[in-house]
């Protein structure tokens, strides 16, 4: 049986496919401004990836930002009940779960069936998102995902002392200006999204095991940052950006077993 | 006697003179790279505006974010009291001063003898701050000091999905992109920040009657804001510059340490 799962975030929109409880394809496509040109090219990807057509797939779950604009979703779930799904699946020791998006940022724990016990969202303030790296990059002149990299080649230590975006932005340009290497500059920077990304999943509290997922994931000195920042190892799941795309997929697995298997328990009665 | 006031912030540098109560002379500066030549240069131009020289000051007084070095000063004293008194010698009946600076806001309760009973103050997050503004008007494409008046002429005012100035600001592109009128934008732009500013007032308590210091007090299109929010009319400041009030508390408490006693 082939299932989908679609997730629309800010940033990028995610899909998989499954078949038989294994990932056979997915995509990941830069969200424009209409959400459903970008689930439809995430998709497209999707299926060329798996070698299928849209009309294999039994079941599709959409989720995220945009779920609701999704054309060929049958369903919509909610972002966190997905993540948490998305990253117990690859990962079953998880408890916690701090995922960093373009625009959000989640701090979500789980009880040992995945089920969603506690969770913070923000999305209020661009502090602790991928939306810090984003704006720092481009003062710097540099690309967001040479960032990673480049913070692994740090020698000196330094701290910024503003959590706010715009402040912290301005800090960082005093900082070129009094001469601080890139390298430095940005492991600062991954240290203060960390720091305040780390501060929400305190306030919920840490158990268990922590895995980190979101875009934000595929950061080398992000990953690094928010593991010091916990004080904790973090356990690094395959597909991080992929979380909450393979939560819906697993709803439209457990949803297409229920209708396969409804007939049947309708024929017995 | 001369006294004088110098108040250095992150964005801008106020400095004032007094006489016998009186302001003689004052001035405002774009702050320099060191808070010692935004001293410097502000208090010379309000010297020569009162036509007096650094030698006839009896007693400086120094206030703000880079007050700790000012070289001309006797002593360096806290925003947040120097604030306080400007504002109830600009406004004598003021119990409640909102005062937004370049790079954080506070609200002060004072009592009955204009002391500050209770403040509260946010320099950790760009929203709220004068900043939030200028982040708009360079997006808008228009000046700083026209935002105010932008908003009078608004007839339509967008909302704002979000306080942060980062999401604002992507907010304010959308809206240009989509052809909103600029005055629309503006008007939407001055009534987050008097949301904000209401927030911050309502967590103090509110006492009338009302005022509101620094640059921002001079925004037509945000006074107008918070006073609908909060349901009260504010006392506008006319006689002096609502952004001197800083400078003028500081040349008020040199006034009372050189003299002895408040004037």
């Amino acid at each position: 049986m082939i299932v989908a799962g679609c997730d629309v975030g800010s940033l990028t929109a995610k899909a998989v496919i499954m078949r038989d409880g294994a990932i056979v394809g997915s995509g990941v496509v830069r969200s424009g401004a209409a959400a459903e040109a970008s689930a439809n090219a995430a998709m497209r990807m999707a299926l060329a990836a798996a070698g299928v057509a849209l009309d294999d797939v039994a079941r599709c779950v959409a989720t995220g930002y945009g779920r609701k604009r999704i054309s060929f979703g049958d369903a919509v779930e909610s972002e966190i009940s997905c993540h948490a799904k998305g990253a117990i699946w690859q990962a079953p020791a998880v408890r916690t779960i701090v995922d960093i998006g373009g625009q959000d940022a989640k701090a979500i724990k789980l009880d040992e069936r995945g089920d969603v016990l506690r969770y913070l969202y923000n999305d209020k303030c661009a502090s602790g998102t991928g939306r810090f790296l984003e704006v720092i990059a481009e003062a710097l002149g540099i690309e967001l995902e040479a960032m990673g990299e480049l913070s692994q080649q740090s020698s000196e230590h330094l701290t910024l002392s503003n959590q706010c975006v715009v402040f912290a932005e301005t800090e960082i340009l005093s900082l070129v200006s009094e001469g601080k290497e890139t390298a430095d500059i940005v492991k600062a920077l991954h240290r203060a999204v960390a720091r305040r990304a780390a501060s929400m999943a305190k306030s919920i509290g840490v158990v268990g095991d922590v895995a980190m997922t979101g875009g934000v994931a595929l950061n080398a000195g992000m990953f690094e940052a928010l593991g010091e920042a916990l004080g904790t190892e973090l356990t690094r799941v395959a597909h991080p950006q992929l979380a909450g795309a393979i939560g819906a997929a697993l709803f439209a697995t457990d949803a297409a077993r229920t209708a396969a298997a409804a007939p049947v328990s309708a024929a017995r009665a | 006697m001369i006294v004088a006031g110098c108040d250095v912030g992150s964005l801008t540098s106020k400095a004032v003179l007094m006489q016998d109560g009186r302001i003689v002379g004052s001035a405002v500066i774009k702050s320099k790279a060191k808070p010692w030549e935004s001293a410097e240069a502000v208090m010379q131009q309000a010297l020569s505006a009162a036509g007096l020289e650094m030698g006839d000051v009896r007693y400086a007084v120094g206030t703000g974010y880079g007050r700790d070095r000012i070289p001309f000063v006797a002593e360096a004293v806290s925003e947040i009291g120097c604030h306080g008194r400007g504002a109830r010698w600009l406004v004598p009946s003021a119990r409640t001063v909102i005062d937004i600076g370049g790079q954080d806001c506070k609200a002060l309760r004072l009592d009955g003898d204009g002391n500050v009973e209770k403040f509260i103050a946010n320099d950790k997050c760009a929203s709220g701050t004068g900043r939030f503004l200028e982040v708009m008007a360079r997006v808008l494409g228009v000046e700083l000091g026209d935002l105010g008046e932008m908003s009078s002429r608004s007839r339509h005012a967008v909302t704002l999905a979000n306080a942060c100035t980062v999401w604002a600001q992507a907010d304010v592109i959308k809206h240009l992109n989509d052809g909103v009128p600029v005055e629309d934008i503006a008007a939407g732009v001055n009534n987050a920040m008097a949301a904000r500013m209401a927030t911050l007032v309502r967590n103090l308590g509110i006492a009338p009657d009302v005022c509101m210091t620094g640059g921002v007090a001079k925004n037509s299109g945000v006074l107008s804001g918070i006073e609908k929010l909060l349901g009260v009319r504010l006392k506008r400041i006319r006689r002096e510059d609502p952004q001197i009030a800083g400078a003028i508390g500081a040349a008020l408490i040199a006034a009372e340490k050189a003299g002895g006693g408040r004037p």
